[in-house]
């Protein structure tokens, strides 16, 4: 007993260490930054626009990729095929390339002279400083916490379920969208905001696919490149209460309770 | 209707070797084993959620080996229900009716109809975590029963259920049956074969080892195993009535004109009742003792069993008593003699149908 209670204390301990290693330095930056920076940071029409970007660039990397994701994580979570941990391990790949490698690598998939790039020129684009290109740097580095959690949700949806679907008549197609995708979807929410958030926060391989426009977390280096810590902070401030708000919206809107339908009554 | 022949499947740890079963429209078959015998898959090859490596399936002349799950006309009941949670009851029963082509109006008609049947009509907006055990049970089975299967399948339907909603949920499966619907029901309690059952197929170690009527294979088992699993000789069907003046009632067989003297707390109507044959008392002369059944008989037959013997006695109905060698030697039970029989009123076990 006095074992266990000695053991609970010194973890606690440890854990109140990370904790602090997390919180001090934020809230160190908080106190740091007046009401008055932080009043005129929010008029500064560069930074709103540069927030504005920022979120909507990493929302359409998240709504466009999950299109795709999601039907594959599926698949991930219900079929065995050859070389599905071959599969597996390139899903992960992006969350141990330097992200500035993944920048690199992005820039080259996309630039004029690769067919990607000359499909975009032949539409009048090109993705290389165009929001487009910093949606796919965003989707690279963060699309395997969507496809992930994803996986996760389905394979803890019981297959069980599923034949039950089928033996009722309904086709894999129907099994999908009324039963698997429904039973799923917290995870799949889940994994959205995760990717949605960890776009958001991507400098490395976006700053290399395009310096402009200035997502913030290029914004905020930039502040602090040309003009020091004093003029940096307040935007940093700033874009993390942002983020704040719409990570405290997003998982209130996924937790609130799933509506059941109930058509047949 | 249905037959199935040769119907085998090699699991990596289990198989189902060589079965053969065949259904008729209208039957009520239960499957009877233990648990691992093989019952349920092989309800799941009947369902086409599994494919037989060996073997064919065919309903109504039709082949449906090889035929997509979606296409047979086989509805399934799960032992662990598969309700779906994020669907209302309504829902639920409902899910089947989208593929059938029905106005939106008809297929809340039909929901409607069968949430009646299954008594589920209060429970129409409320979510399955809300639900007891009977009425999830109930819930898929009027979704199965929505896409008007020929086929029903039951996995041990009975299992989990308390007494009262067991016996709600039998006089649903026997209203269903008698109103023509074909039903395979698997179980491992012999009790449900004797309240339900018109055939009974004993599965062992994923093989078929007899079938037949329930009387076929309880009064006849084919083998020790088949007797020792049903071990229960001695049931009828029967009626439990009160007697005009008098504090006792008696339960009047089925198809005979034997009655036997029941407990006056038994409830009136159809029943099922077993008499354990370790219950049974035999003498040779009338005897005087506080039990109300007393039956003269004979010896019909003499079967060795490892305790003793197993005497058929004929008391207007074959009734299974067991006796040690020393009774038997003690009492002259032979073939054709003439005994009494005896046992308490409460030693029947009488189950409301």
């Amino acid at each position: 007993m006095i074992r266990y209670s000695t053991a609970r204390l010194v973890f606690a301990f440890l854990g109140g260490l990370v904790l602090l290693f997390i919180l001090a330095p934020l809230a160190g930056m908080f106190l740091d930054t007046g009401m008055p920076e932080l009043m005129e940071t929010a008029g500064d029409k560069e930074v709103t626009a540069s927030i504005r970007l920022t979120l909507w660039t990493s929302a359409l990397a998240t709504v466009f990729f999950a299109l795709l994701s999601v039907p594959f994580a599926y698949l991930l979570a219900r079929r065995e095929f050859p070389l599905k941990k071959l599969v597996l391990g390139v899903v992960d790949l992006p969350v141990v390339i330097p992200h500035t490698a993944a920048g690199i690598a992005v820039l080259g998939f996309i630039s004029r002279d690769t067919v990607v790039g000359q499909a975009a020129s032949s539409l009048g684009l090109n993705l290389v400083g165009h929001p487009i290109g910093i949606a796919l740097a965003m989707a690279f580095v963060s699309i395997p916490f969507l496809i992930n959690a994803a996986r996760d949700g389905f394979e803890n949806v019981p297959v069980r379920l599923e034949q039950a679907a089928m033996n009722l008549g309904a086709t894999p197609i129907r099994v999908f969208f009324s039963v698997s995708l429904p039973l799923a979807w917290r995870s799949i929410v889940s994994g959205m905001i995760l990717m949605f958030a960890r776009g958001m926060s991507e400098f490395g391989a976006v700053v290399i696919v395009a310096y402009h426009p200035m997502v913030t977390p290029v914004l905020i280096y930039e502040r602090f490149g040309a003009y020091g810590l004093q003029y940096a902070r307040p935007v940093a401030v700033l874009f993390i209460l942002v983020s704040l708000a719409f990570f405290i919206l997003l998982r209130m809107l996924s937790r609130t309770k799933h509506a059941g339908t109930s058509r047949y009554k | 209707m249905l037959e199935l022949q040769d119907i085998s499947k090699y699991l990596e740890d289990f198989q189902i070797r060589d079965v053969h079963l065949r259904v008729s429209q209208g039957d009520y078959l239960v499957i009877l084993g233990r648990s691992g015998a093989g019952k349920t898959l092989l309800l799941e090859i009947l369902a086409g959620i599994r494919k037989p490596d060996k073997g064919t399936i065919r309903l109504e002349d039709h082949d449906i080996t090889h035929q997509r799950i979606q296409h047979r006309d086989v509805g399934l009941v799960f032992q662990d229900h598969a309700i779906f949670p994020h669907l209302t009851v309504a829902s639920n029963i409902g899910y089947p009716l989208r593929r059938m082509g029905l106005r939106n109006k008809q297929m809340r008609q039909r929901v409607r109809e069968l949430a009646h049947t299954a008594g589920l009509s209060h429970l129409l907006d409320r979510y399955p975590a809300t639900l007891s055990g009977g009425e999830i049970q109930r819930t898929v089975l009027a979704r199965t029963l929505a896409r008007n299967p020929r086929l029903l399948l039951l996995d041990e339907p009975l299992t989990s259920l308390d007494v009262q909603y067991k016996r709600e949920l039998q006089s649903l499966l026997r209203r269903l049956n008698h109103q023509g619907q074909t039903i395979i029901h698997v179980t491992h309690d012999y009790e449900e074969a004797l309240a339900l059952a018109s055939r009974v197929a004993v599965m062992d170690q994923g093989r078929i080892r007899q079938q037949g009527t329930v009387e076929e294979v309880f009064r006849n088992p084919s083998s020790s195993f088949i007797a020792e699993f049903v071990g229960m000789r001695n049931f009828f069907r029967g009626t439990v009535e009160r007697l005009t003046g008098k504090d006792h009632k008696t339960i009047r067989l089925e198809r005979s004109d034997v009655s036997f003297f029941v407990p006056a707390g038994t409830e009136e109507g159809d029943v099922v009742v077993t008499l354990p044959a370790r219950n049974i008392i035999l003498s040779r002369s009338k005897p005087d003792s506080s039990a109300l059944n007393n039956f003269p008989g004979t010896i019909k037959d003499l079967i060795p069993t490892r305790q003793g013997f197993e005497a058929i006695v004929d008391i207007g109905i074959p009734l299974a008593v067991m006796i040690t060698r020393e009774s038997q030697t003690r009492l002259q039970i032979e073939p054709s003699a003439e005994i009494w029989i005896s046992f308490k009123a409460n030693s029947l076990d009488v189950k409301p149908l």
